[in-house]
């Protein structure tokens, strides 16, 4: 039955084609289901295609899923984006947020281990137990991670009495608060919207430092996908993504606008990807 | 003299259990967790989800791939039995049952994607080799006719003795067989399959305790009610109506597939010809930074984890038992039991995370807890059929110690070492919290993107699940324990 139905749906979808797109998730699903449920309506209409939001559970699944053509366009993190581009031959990273070309993280902790915040790398971490977001992180794990290691000389897993993996931004926060983890690293925006809407207890965790800054967040495509959506497909999806004035898009994307990406954006990222033992 | 086959055995897993204490990192690190685990409890009274529809979509999805899965299992299982004579057989399937589900999909997720297939086939394959040693060891079991009487036709024999003689045992161990799969689907959402665990992992990732306590509820109601609506007569239309509610089974890749096993699984210095020196120092480095504390760790969370869940059962198991308690006493432990067991270990050892901070603790209490409650069913269940004399003493503690435990000592005994390999192929699964064990670096393994590590520690993950269960193997051959019962939930003597 529901065949029947699907296939109705693809004769009426002649007219324009499914143009399947996802993210990384790295917050709260349903913050992440209303940012791009907007966004598929604004693609849709834009680009004559049926853009469809599929959520996905991890980092690696959502980079499998872009290599197995599953997904047409990701919106990656600076790591994960470029981990993509390295195994999907002619993928391009084609926009960026403005806020990502100079992105930061910030090292957190709970109030009780009296840390204080301090424009230096912050000291009386070594022996604390510590929590990144998630593994495939880039504001929550590569360059904390890589930071770390240049300021202490050591691996995370040495400075630290126990090193965590939360999963994503809004849990390393909630951790933190609690206790269970002394010390996090946390994208800045998605702390910075906590503070906003109210959600994070400012009393039992606070900010003690903030990195310098590196390239984040980027839309990354295929390569072919003119073969399938039509000459000059890929040229009209940047010029819509980098012409969305739509405020509450925007809003939910926590960015002010987006600007043009290249790969190359990104060099940055894969050699500290390297340095880390991250890439190979 | 005095020792007696079962007092070593035990004394000699006590001892490996406490050494294991020794080396466990327990340590309670929490500043004030009192807020979120208060919020976590109290959220019951406020139960809700933000939308119905979608978590009936997800009840319907749990049930029906959960139905499909068993329905092949069963075949595969079945037609694999008849071969179980052979070593090859043998080995493969002890190889396919010892890697996760959750792990199986993990891979298939690489291949096929996110979708109904990966699903099935990350319960079928390892489902089917337990199936097919268990119902070849019933058959087994069952074969106790002398040659005279057999006939001279192997078929018929096989037809219309063995298999009615058997029966029974086939039937209801495949019941609870599927009370595992129903566990296994909703805790493939984890991955990102649309089952109850989707919504499960989402609504406590995002700390909505209201959301998961509604979910697990349901999840609990299904679990509690198998017999009423899985049986002989709703099998074949469960069947059906699943295959029609499911539907779209597509997204096989044959050129996925090729590429994973001739490229992705591929060591990376034998794949870009970075010859033999780099090869060994890749392999190397794996064994001594992830191989070998992975492996150490898995099988100190494991004996720690077996130790204290043979404890907590000797403390649970009298409330379930008429024996000790009466029926409203029985009653509600035993609900406090399916509640118990029908957790998903993750969530458990994610809540006692929040109250204790990270180390092996929150891991090794909830491996406790869900196999403790699931030992304790089975032997409070034995206990119940026992036949005391009618001068037995009245005192609960004379009765419990000098009665009933000497008793069913060697049951407990068989039953833990079937266990063992379970907590051990779970303890992987809580890696993904953390606890550096083999599941861990699998894990990161995958987020890398490093398929031919995960695959390596895969195999690595196998080799020990064998190991174990070769062990467990022998020590029950010592014990003479009852040799028809095995795998996950091995209550179909019930």
């Amino acid at each position: 039955m529901k065949k029947i139905l699907m296939n109705l749906l693809l004769v009426s979808s002649l007219f324009s084609q499914t143009f399947t797109f996802s993210a990384i998730p790295d917050q709260d699903e349903t913050k992440l289901k209303e940012r791009f449920s907007k966004l598929a309506v604004y693609l849709s209409k834009e680009l004559n295609v049926d853009a469809k939001f599929v959520p996905i559970k991890s980092y690696s699944a959502s980079i499998a899923a872009f290599r197995n053509k599953q997904l047409q366009l990701a919106w990656f993190g600076g790591f994960s984006g470029v981990k993509a581009r390295l195994i999907v031959p002619n993928s391009m990273a084609i926009a960026q947020g403005v806020e990502d070309t100079e992105f930061r993280s910030y090292i957190i902790a709970n109030v009780k281990t009296g840390l204080t915040s301090s424009d230096k790398f912050p000291k009386g971490l070594e022996g604390r137990t510590f929590t990144f977001g998630s593994k495939g992180s880039t504001s929550g794990r590569l360059m904390p991670e890589f930071f770390i290691r240049e300021h202490l000389n050591k691996a995370p897993s040495k400075v630290f009495s126990k090193v965590g993996y939360s999963g994503n931004h809004t849990k390393t926060i909630s951790l933190v608060q609690s206790g269970a983890y002394e010390v996090g690293a946390v994208n800045y925006k998605v702390w910075d919207a906590g503070i906003k809407a109210g959600t994070i207890d400012t009393s039992k965790v606070k900010i003690i430092w903030t990195t310098p800054t590196y390239p984040d967040y980027q839309f990354t495509v295929h390569g072919d996908l003119d073969d399938t959506y039509g000459k000059g497909f890929t040229a009209k999806l940047k010029a819509t993504i980098l012409n969305l004035k739509d405020k509450a898009i925007l809003e939910s994307f926590n960015r002010s606008g987006f600007i043009e990406a290249k790969n190359s954006d990104y060099a940055p990222i894969l050699s500290v990807g390297k340095s880390t033992g991250l890439i190979d | 003299m005095f020792a007696s086959k079962n007092f070593k055995v035990s004394f000699l897993f006590v001892l490996i259990g406490l050494i294991s204490l020794y080396f466990a990192d327990l340590e309670i690190t929490t500043i004030d967790a009192t807020s979120l685990s208060q919020d976590f409890f109290f959220s019951i009274f406020s139960m809700e989800f933000n939308n119905y529809s979608v978590l009936l979509e997800a009840f319907l999805r749990t049930i029906s791939i959960a139905v499909l899965a068993i329905f092949f299992s069963i075949i595969f299982g079945a037609i694999l039995s008849l071969f179980f004579n052979s070593l090859l057989v043998r080995i493969s399937l002890a190889f396919t049952r010892s890697i996760h589900e959750l792990f199986w999909a993990l891979i298939f997720l690489q291949i096929f994607g996110l979708n109904t297939l990966t699903a099935l086939l990350a319960i079928v394959i390892p489902y089917s080799a337990t199936l097919a040693k268990v119902y070849a060891e019933i058959l087994q079991e069952n074969d106790t006719f002398t040659d005279t009487l057999r006939g001279k036709d192997k078929l018929s024999y096989f037809i219309y003795t063995k298999i009615p003689d058997a029966l029974p045992h086939l039937i209801s161990y495949t019941r609870y067989r599927f009370e595992c799969a129903l566990r296994s689907t909703a805790i493939l959402g984890f991955v990102g399959i649309t089952t109850l665990g989707y919504y499960l992992s989402s609504s406590f990732m995002q700390g909505l305790y209201h959301e998961v306590w509604l979910i697990l509820i349901v999840f609990y109601v299904i679990v509690a009610s198998i017999k009423k609506w899985f049986n002989k007569y709703t099998f074949i239309p469960l069947v059906i109506a699943s295959f029609l509610y499911l539907d779209d089974f597509s997204g096989f890749n044959l050129a996925n597939l090729k590429r994973f096993f001739t490229q992705d699984i591929i060591p990376y210095p034998i794949k870009n010809d970075l010859g033999l020196q780099s090869t060994i120092s890749w392999f190397e480095k794996i064994f001594v930074n992830e191989i070998l504390p992975g492996a150490t760790n898995t099988l100190v969370l494991t004996q720690l984890s077996l130790l204290l869940t043979a404890i907590l059962t000797l403390i649970l198991f009298p409330l379930v038992s008429s024996k000790f308690t009466n029926k409203p006493t029985k009653i509600s432990a035993h609900i406090f039991l399916v509640v118990l067991r029908s957790t998903p270990e993750y969530i458990l050892a994610y809540i006692f995370l929040q109250l204790f901070g990270p180390s092996m603790l929150p891991a090794a209490l909830a491996l406790m807890l869900h196999n403790g409650s699931i030992i304790s069913h089975l032997i409070g269940h034995d206990t119940d059929a026992m036949k005391l004399r009618i001068d037995v003493t009245k005192r609960k503690t004379e009765l419990y110690f000098y009665e009933v435990l000497p008793r069913i000592y060697g049951q407990f005994l068989a039953f833990l070492f079937y266990r063992w390999e379970i907590i051990m192929r779970e303890s992987a699964i809580l890696g993904v919290l953390g606890i550096t064990t083999l599941g861990f670096y699998i894990d990161s393994a995958i987020e890398d993107f490093r398929l031919d590590k995960m695959f390596l520690l895969l195999l690595v993950t196998a080799f020990l699940n064998i190991l174990v269960d070769v062990i467990s193997k022998k020590a029950r051959e010592y014990l003479r324990a009852t040799k028809h019962i095995s795998a996950c939930d091995l209550r179909q003597n019930k």
